[in-house]
């Protein structure tokens, strides 16, 4: 959008400041995201640039910290790195054991979250659906009440139930949380869908269980997958409900982050915030591509 | 399947009815009651899990605040003898013979000291007296009981000790509500405000919302040129800008708050890149983190794409011709903006709005992580009571009352902006 | 998708189960992390281990004794052995949420002194077996003062004379008696003053003074990390975190006795730990006489059993003599508080309210 030629002095200075308060908020969103991650290369156990990095001496920067990531809590870190050292790790490093149990957790919760709420949302966008304002106000609700609130009644109800400390009851509870994103994400996308089409599937004679797979699924499939992709992603970064509900021998990576930056703040941390943005950036880009795949879809259909 | 479309009409001047007799009205109802039944049948299994694993433990913590039978089932003599009688000085004899009973049996079962932790909510140093007494009750044989008992410690002649338990022995109390609200009761069971230095959570409530407001003022300051930039860019740049806004909203919430531990730390970042470039003194190093700028600049970045996408969202809508009709017509750019431009935005600052401020109300990983000691909120202290001090039914109650505030901006956010109306992304 | 589905389902549940602990012959133990859970693993954890063939999972918890009431009250409990302070050893075992621990089964001392009359004065309650006493004092990074070192309490709450940020531990223990130390009462009356509202008053507002220049602390590693970053010039910390940061990594940091407060951490046994039995050998173990010495080769703990003292010799560097670094040594013992945790155990709830009041005013 340029600038029309009626423009005044008084607006084309205003368009500056504005551009550049624009950049400045760009800066604030995206510097603290990108900054950590030279940072995360630092020869030395500081959480600032020191002067051989600035220098870009190579002396600057070094891998210890994803050493350090990689062998925390192993038995014998110092050995040879063969096949029983790499054992030892996948057996004994206390990220490696996060990871395995924050990916655990998310896809079982990601497959709940996703099932239930597909369906629900289904329902929930046919007109006919009764109470349709408050059941789905409802269903929301988990993604508005406090962390805090939600795993303080999870916490007692679990100890009640037996469920605290359990994996099953951690995958409950962040299949709670994920569902508002399967739910918001689905209707979207059916919002968008012409229902002339389950008549024109089930007039040809297709039974509703194959109009549901060869029609409906194609086409929510990519509002699907994006609330999938939500669900896990709060699953992966939810850190309250694991404070409050797991034992201690459940650490997932944001609880292990949360205690390395309460405890023992050293930048093993950014090498483990580094790779958790290389992670987010995938995700991004999947996303992206899903979008642009509805779009193509939409208008094949539309 | 059949469906109303396929219903047949028949006969002239007659009601209609399908082709099986029945008549039309009835067979549409019935078929309009069926599709119900089967969209219902479509979201129960959720309804049933989000009920289930959301709805029930939230209704059993908000009955914890409220509930506490520790006292009344583990003294039943004394508690049954409390509720029959008003206390209105120390009691006599009868009531002594009860608690001597009563603590008897409690150190026999080892309950004796979970008794006096929940007196010792309410007056401090019941937990001693309890303990120190149940440990030299066995020398207590026969009457007279309170003679014996107030030699063994003259605290059991207190009367705020009495009232305290008064209220206790009923399992329902409304105790935890009143420490929440900064409240007590004095030693005649008259309710009055808690003394001034042990007032905390009337502030922490305020605290919440009035840094909440800042957080949700300031994200909509930074937000909406943001939001109004992308929305009128062309497509090929505003797509690039926008994974600026959506890698934040990606990237975990630890990671975004540690990026700010190393951004503000006194020996962090920016403190280093001010001292380096001469701005401050070494010894003058700004200090951005524990106190409630740490809490407000950490939650201003995570909350701020909660502000844009859904501002964005609205602006992507507003037509552009209307502000060049109204420049055409002879506005100035300031009228332009606050007459016709920012009426049609006003849905997506509302969304806004209430978003970030119903998440930062209940926010509790970042303020506890950056805010020190000035910058935190009330969802600390609850953590604090759920997990430290262990007093869950107070933990409970403060819950509730936040929740309620929740609810209501909920409601207000559903009323305004509509829940089904939320666009992610 | 629709074969998919069990794919990622069964792919899920075999993470699932890779996730899972194993529990034969393992049992948990919750410690403090850092330099304290490395001497317990060190002394403790690799000989038991080695001797009997079974495993220890050695966790980290801000403060071991937290998760216990939960899973005691869940009836799901998953640690087997806690290393807790006094005041919450008493507490919980007052609670019904530990297991009794009967005295007559640890091991005698070499000499054949009875256990119960081994351990020091309150080092055994029904509940618990005391390992070390410990003691909070307050250190200073000496580099940060080139002219008069800090000497005594006092100057942990004199910003002026010694500037600089100061590291203290966020909850009212024992930063009131601290504050009342350095505030010219002797040892011997600090908890009587306390009692009294006057009392708490005072200590309140000997912390106001400092209050603008104070960096609160959770976990014990912290104290050394703020000194080393930089970031406080003065900190209380646990005795034995900063010995290890001074000796052990060479940080010039100096502790000053002068107002330290002593206090036991024990080992308990949750009620329905899942290896009760294999929990108790593990205590009898690590707390006998030679298991307890050893302990003080790697972290600067007095044992609990008076003929360990004998026993201890020097740091695992093999030039430093460990016991002039105990806070039980009798040169550092000249203006010390032995913790009351009768006192705590009372005053707990309604001291912290008003230290948390305290803390969130401005």
């Amino acid at each position: 959008m340029s600038m029309p030629p009626h423009a005044t002095m008084f607006e084309r200075i205003w368009r500056r400041l504005y551009l550049a308060f624009c950049a400045g908020v760009f800066l604030f969103l995206i510097a603290p995201i990108i900054v950590i991650v030279p940072l995360s290369f630092n020869a030395e156990p500081y959480f600032t640039f020191t002067r051989d990095m600035l220098a870009l001496d190579p002396d600057g920067f070094s891998l210890r910290w994803y050493d350090r990531l990689l062998t925390y809590g192993m038995t014998a870190p110092d050995a040879i790195r063969d096949g029983a050292w790499w054992a030892d790790a996948w057996a004994n490093s206390q990220w490696i054991h996060a990871a395995k149990n924050s990916f655990a957790i998310g896809i079982s919760s990601t497959l709940i979250a996703t099932a239930l709420g597909t369906l629900a949302a289904l329902g929930l966008s046919r007109p006919e659906m009764p109470f349709r304002r408050a059941v789905m106000a409802l269903l929301i609700s988990p993604m508005i009440v406090p962390m805090i609130i939600s795993a303080t009644g999870l916490f007692f109800f679990y100890s009640k139930a037996g469920l605290a400390h359990t994996y099953i009851g951690i995958v409950l509870a962040h299949a709670m949380l994920g569902i508002p994103f399967v739910i918001i994400t689905v209707t979207a996308t059916l919002s968008g869908f012409d229902r002339s089409l389950i008549h024109a599937a089930a007039s040809l004679g297709a039974s509703p269980v194959t109009t549901f797979r060869k029609v409906i699924l194609p086409l929510i499939l990519p509002g699907v997958i994006s609330g999938a992709l939500f669900a896990f992603v709060t699953s992966f970064d939810e850190v309250v409900v694991v404070l409050f509900v797991a034992s201690y021998d459940q650490q997932t990576i944001p609880l292990q982050m949360w205690n390395g930056i309460r405890e023992q703040i050293s930048p093993t941390i950014l090498a483990a915030a580094t790779i958790l943005i290389l992670f987010s950036i995938a995700l991004l880009t999947t996303l992206e591509l899903l979008r642009r795949r509805t779009e193509r879809l939409r208008g094949l259909s539309g | 399947m059949t469906t109303a479309a396929e219903t047949v009409a028949a006969g002239d001047g007659g009601p209609l009815t399908t082709g099986d007799g029945t008549p039309l009205k009835t067979a549409l109802a019935r078929a309009t009651r069926r599709a119900r039944i089967k969209a219902l049948l479509l979201v129960a299994p959720l309804l049933l899990f989000v009920i289930v694993t959301f709805a029930v433990p939230i209704g059993q913590m908000l009955y914890l605040s409220v509930y506490n039978p520790v006292f009344s089932d583990n003294m039943p003599r004394l508690s049954s003898w409390l509720r029959s009688h008003e206390v209105s000085d120390v009691p006599g004899e009868a009531a002594f013979e009860a608690l001597a009973l009563d603590l008897k049996d409690a150190r026999k079962n080892r309950t004796h000291a979970q008794v006096g932790t929940r007196i010792n909510y309410e007056r401090s140093g019941a937990t001693s007296l309890f303990k120190s007494t149940a440990r030299k009750i066995k020398k207590i044989k026969g009457p007279p009981y309170k003679e014996q008992l107030l030699a063994l410690n003259s605290e059991w002649g207190d009367l705020h000790l009495w009232t305290v338990m008064a209220r206790a022995a009923s399992p329902h109390t409304s105790a935890f509500y009143a420490q929440a609200l900064d409240l007590t009761y004095d030693a005649t069971g008259n309710i009055t405000r808690a003394p001034e230095n042990r007032r905390i959570y009337g502030l922490l409530f305020q605290r919440t919302l009035f840094l909440s407001a800042l957080i949700a003022a300031l994200c909509l300051i930074l937000g909406y040129p943001v939001a109004h930039l992308l929305a009128n860019l062309p497509l090929k740049y505003s797509n690039l800008l926008m994974v600026m806004v959506l890698l934040p909203f990606w990237t975990s919430l630890l990671v975004r708050t540690t990026s700010w531990i190393t951004l503000l730390q006194s020996q962090g970042v920016l403190n280093d890149l001010l001292v380096s470039v001469g701005i401050l003194g070494d010894d003058g190093r700004l200090e951005l983190m524990y106190n409630q700028w740490g809490t407000v600049i950490a939650m201003t970045h995570i909350m701020l794409p909660f502000m844009i996408l859904p501002l964005y969202s609205v602006m992507k809508t507003v037509p552009k011709d209307f502000v060049r009709a109204a420049r055409s017509l002879g506005a100035g750019p300031v009228t332009a903006f606050l007459r016709v431009y920012l009426p049609q935005t006003v849905p997506g600052i509302g969304a806004g709005v209430l978003l970030v401020f119903i998440i930062s109300v209940g926010y509790y990983i970042t303020p506890a992580l950056v805010g020190g000691s000035s910058g935190q909120l009330i969802s600390n202290q609850i953590a604090f009571h759920m997990l430290q001090s262990l007093n869950w039914g107070l933990a409970a109650a403060l819950g509730a009352l936040l929740l309620g505030g929740v609810i209501l901006l909920y409601w207000l956010y559903d009323r305004l902006v509509g829940v089904d109306n939320m666009k992610l992304g | 998708m629709t074969p998919m589905k069990p794919i990622a389902a069964a792919l899920a549940a075999g993470l699932l189960l890779a996730a899972q602990p194993a529990h034969a012959g393992e049992i948990t133990v919750v410690s403090w992390g850092g330099a304290y859970t490395k001497s317990q693993v060190e002394a403790y954890h690799k000989p038991w281990m080695a001797k009997t063939g079974h495993k220890i999972k050695s966790v980290d918890a801000p403060n071991p004794a937290s998760p216990i009431k939960a899973q005691v009250k869940a009836g799901n409990v998953s640690i087997d052995v806690a290393d807790v302070e006094y005041s919450d050893a008493v507490r919980y075992c007052d609670e019904g949420l530990l297991e009794t621990i009967d005295p007559a089964v640890l091991p005698p001392a070499p000499d054949g002194t009875p256990a119960t009359e081994d351990f020091i004065d309150g080092a055994l309650t029904d509940c618990a077996v005391a390992n070390i006493v410990w003691s909070t004092v307050f250190a200073y990074d000496a580099a940060k003062f080139k002219g008069a070192k800090p000497q005594t309490i006092a100057d942990l709450f004199d910003v002026e004379k010694f500037p600089g940020k100061r590291g203290l531990r966020k909850g009212a223990k024992p930063n009131l008696e601290m504050a009342l130390m350095a505030d010219g009462v002797p040892a011997g009356d600090v908890y009587k003053l306390l009692t009294t509202d006057a009392g708490v008053t005072r200590a309140f507002k000997k912390l106001d003074s400092i209050k603008k220049h104070v960096v609160w602390w959770e976990a014990g590693a912290q104290p050394p990390q703020l000194l080393a970053d930089g970031e406080v010039s003065m900190t209380t910390a646990y005795n034995g975190r900063i010995f290890n940061a001074a000796i052990g990594e060479d940080k010039p940091f100096e502790i000053v006795w002068d107002g330290q407060v002593l206090d036991f951490d024990l080992f308990v046994i949750p009620k329905g730990a899942p290896n009760k039995d294999l929990a108790l050998e593990f205590i009898k173990f690590a707390t006998d006489t030679q298991r307890l010495a050893d302990q003080a080769k790697y972290i600067a703990y007095g044992p609990a059993r008076k003929s360990s003292g004998k026993l201890v010799g020097l740091y695992q560097d093999g030039k430093t003599q460990m016991a002039p670094h105990m806070p039980t040594a009798a040169a550092n013992m000249g203006n010390a508080l032995v913790n009351n945790f009768e006192f705590w155990a009372d005053r707990d709830s309604e001291l912290n309210e008003r230290f948390n009041a305290w803390i969130a005013s401005n």
